[in-house]
């Protein structure tokens, strides 16, 4: 059990200054002018049993991710205490400190802080090259924490030849492969796409039943904090404002920041768009001709597909037999594939879903969700759209 | 009005900066002269060491080791290039020359590598490093390197050695400074990474920052051998040898013939070196 009391941190010199303001009641930004001092945690007190998944969310510069690196004193803390087990962290001395980092915290990062130089074998293995255990053995464990993320086979590749969603999963492998107990999380998968993102989310819980492990994870999403917390607490400027599982924190929304962030929630309960897409089966690109174009929808399995810019911005749709027709005429060098792109009817990922219910039903082919600059999301299938109607994995 | 012409008067009174400097080189050299000589004599062993492993048995034998290091390294259009580079050489009657100067340039880019990369690596972590260094090594870079042949002449005598020191002073910045720039460029989350799962700092320097920074250590070496290369005819000046001399030496009787052979030989030894230990392209 991990329980912290009492905790802050002040950011700048003469830190005492600073406590007997915070004791008057003064907020962080009277603070700032007054002394210089930034407050980062302001008074955090709360418990995350073993094996539950505790979430602290917050907008960004709430403290949520300054708090997370208290826990293991990456950022020193100013005041307050944080047991383990009833071991006060705060108390270790240098050597103490990093024994304790090496046998019961692993981290995970916002922008995987993968080492560019190493594999992703390497990489995985670099927690355990620190808890000095012998090469064979670190090496049969880090394949093992591959595994379970899904990536057996990329051991040898280097991180930038991998997705962000794919570099991300060496990065929990890192953090698995060295067994501790605690698995720290600071907003793993938010520089991620939202359907890898959602991959991610559901890997995460997946790994989180196989294994018997305390996380806490910090992210500024909601949706996400509902999905995988078991509880949650809200940070706004340093400061704890609500501590609670799903229930109580929708249903009894502490204060206005806490009601706005939850109202926001109530309406996107009903599905979006972006909660059923799924990732298009092929894409074809400006450099593709006829017959790549026949090729991929041949191998798909589909009758029409998604004409993109090499940046994923959606240009149209092409038909299999007005390509087929082509070749068939033998136009081939008269015709260029642009002017087979059709246009299409698009869904915003925030649009809700019985909004685009009779859409979907008209169509005969799946429907793209593009962002604001038309890049192309994901796709929405009939199919889709009933399974996710019976009611499996609303959330 | 007496006050203020009192003011101007000493205002007006020479700094004797240029006094200060002899003196201190004085002091150094009289009591200091053991000092100097011991480390005058590391420098010699070195360079004599260094040249004796270059000249063993027939010049072919090194131009043939050092084409197939090259093609290690770069490839087959280097190797090419480097065989013939050396042969022409060896056939104008410049090898000689060409030995004692290479010899001459690695020591001096093995001592400024050696002093200079732990340099680095401490400035990185240490403000106080940091600060001092600083104004030490913009002095270094700009000052012209006819001023410190002098002293470099009074400490170390005639020859080679005071030659290498003048050359390790000149060639010595890039790699610190680029040493610092890697380390420093090392993103934090890559640190905090490395803190994370426990590393210890030696851990933290030879498995995260060093790896992290070594393109820029790299481009720091291969500055560092074109500066020392570049020293080659300034350090002829007081009594180095190999192909700064005949440079030199054509100045005085005019002899163009000469001055263009040699100064070819320093053309030739300077790109083999730059493809060798630059970057990939």
């Amino acid at each position: 059990m991990i329980e912290v009391k009492n905790l802050y941190k002040v950011f700048g010199k003469k830190t005492e200054r600073v406590f007997p303001l915070l004791a008057e009641g003064l907020n962080k930004e009277e603070i700032l002018d007054k002394t210089g001092n930034t407050v980062g945690v302001n008074d955090a007190n709360f418990k995350v049993e073993d094996g539950e998944i505790f979430v602290i969310m917050g907008l960004s510069g709430s403290g949520k991710s300054t708090l997370l690196r208290c826990l293991n004193r990456l950022i020193e803390p100013t005041q307050g205490e944080i047991l383990y087990d009833n071991v006060n962290l705060t108390d270790l001395n240098k050597k103490e400190l990093r024994e304790f980092r090496k046998d019961k915290f692993g981290m995970v990062f916002q922008h995987f802080a993968l080492f560019p130089y190493r594999t992703v074998q390497e990489n995985a293995e670099f927690g355990l090259e620190m808890q000095n255990i012998p090469a064979e053995e670190r090496q049969q464990r880090a394949k093992k924490a591959l595994e379970r993320v899904g990536l057996s086979g990329y051991e040898d590749q280097m991180p930038d030849q991998l997705s962000g969603g794919m570099q991300q999963r060496v990065g929990l492998a890192r953090a698995l492969a060295v067994e501790t107990d605690v698995l720290l999380m600071d907003e793993p998968f938010s520089a991620l796409d939202p359907l890898i993102k959602k991959e991610m989310q559901d890997k995460l819980l997946e790994l989180y039943e196989e294994l018997d492990k305390t996380i806490i994870f910090i992210t500024h999403d909601l949706d996400e904090a509902l999905k995988l917390g078991d509880r949650i607490a809200i940070m706004k400027d340093g400061k704890i404002i609500q501590i609670g599982n799903h229930e109580e924190i929708l249903k009894n929304a502490e204060n206005d920041y806490v009601r706005d962030f939850v109202q926001d929630v109530n309406r996107s309960r009903v599905l979006t768009a972006e909660d059923i897409m799924i990732r298009p089966l092929a894409q074809l690109y400006p450099q593709d001709g006829f017959r790549t174009a026949i090729h991929k929808m041949k191998k798909a399995g589909i009758s029409s597909i998604f004409a993109v810019e090499r940046n994923r911005t959606l240009r149209g749709i092409v038909y299999l037999e007005d390509v087929v027709e082509v070749l068939k005429e033998d136009l081939e060098d008269d015709t260029k594939i642009e002017d087979l792109v059709k246009e299409v009817p698009t869904a915003d990922p925030a649009e809700n879903l019985d909004e685009l219910l009779a859409d979907i039903a008209n169509l005969d082919i799946p429907l793209p969700v593009v962002d604001e600059n038309n890049k192309l999301l994901g796709v929405i299938v009939k199919t889709n759209v009933l399974a996710n109607l019976a009611g499996e994995d609303v959330i | 009005m007496a006050f203020v012409e009192n003011i101007l008067g000493i205002l007006a009174t020479r700094i004797p900066i240029g006094n200060w400097i002899q003196s201190l080189v004085d002091f150094l050299v009289i009591n200091f002269s053991g000092l100097f000589n011991g480390f005058a004599e590391i420098i010699d062993n070195l360079i004599s060491s260094f040249q004796a492993v270059l000249s063993y048995g027939h010049p072919f034998l090194l131009i043939v080791i050092l084409g197939l290091i090259a093609w290690k390294l770069k490839g087959k259009g280097l190797a090419l290039f480097v065989v013939l580079g050396l042969y022409l050489v060896w056939n104008i009657e410049m090898w000689d020359p060409l030995v004692v100067t290479l010899a001459s340039i690695i020591t001096s880019v093995v001592v400024a590598l050696v002093i200079g990369i732990p340099t680095g690596i401490l400035k990185a972590h240490n403000r106080a490093v940091h600060i001092i260094t600083r104004p030490i090594l913009d002095f270094m870079q700009t000052i012209p390197p006819f001023v410190y042949l002098i002293p470099a002449l009074m400490f170390f005598g005639l020859g080679n050695v005071p030659g290498v020191i003048a050359t390790v002073i000149f060639a010595i910045a890039p790699p610190i400074r680029l040493t610092y720039l890697g380390i420093k460029q090392v993103p934090e989350e890559l640190k905090e990474a490395g803190i994370a799962f426990g590393s210890n700092w030696w851990e933290m320097l030879y498995k995260i920052e060093l790896p992290g920074a070594m393109p820029s250590i790299m481009m720091g070496i291969n500055q560092c051998i074109m500066l020392s290369l570049s020293m080659v005819v300034i350090s002829a000046m007081i009594g180095a040898g190999g192909l700064g001399k005949p440079v030199l030496r054509s100045l005085s009787v005019v002899d163009i013939g000469l001055g263009f052979e040699a100064g070819l030989g320093v053309v030739i030894i300077a790109m083999i070196l730059d493809r060798m230990f630059g970057s990939k392209n």
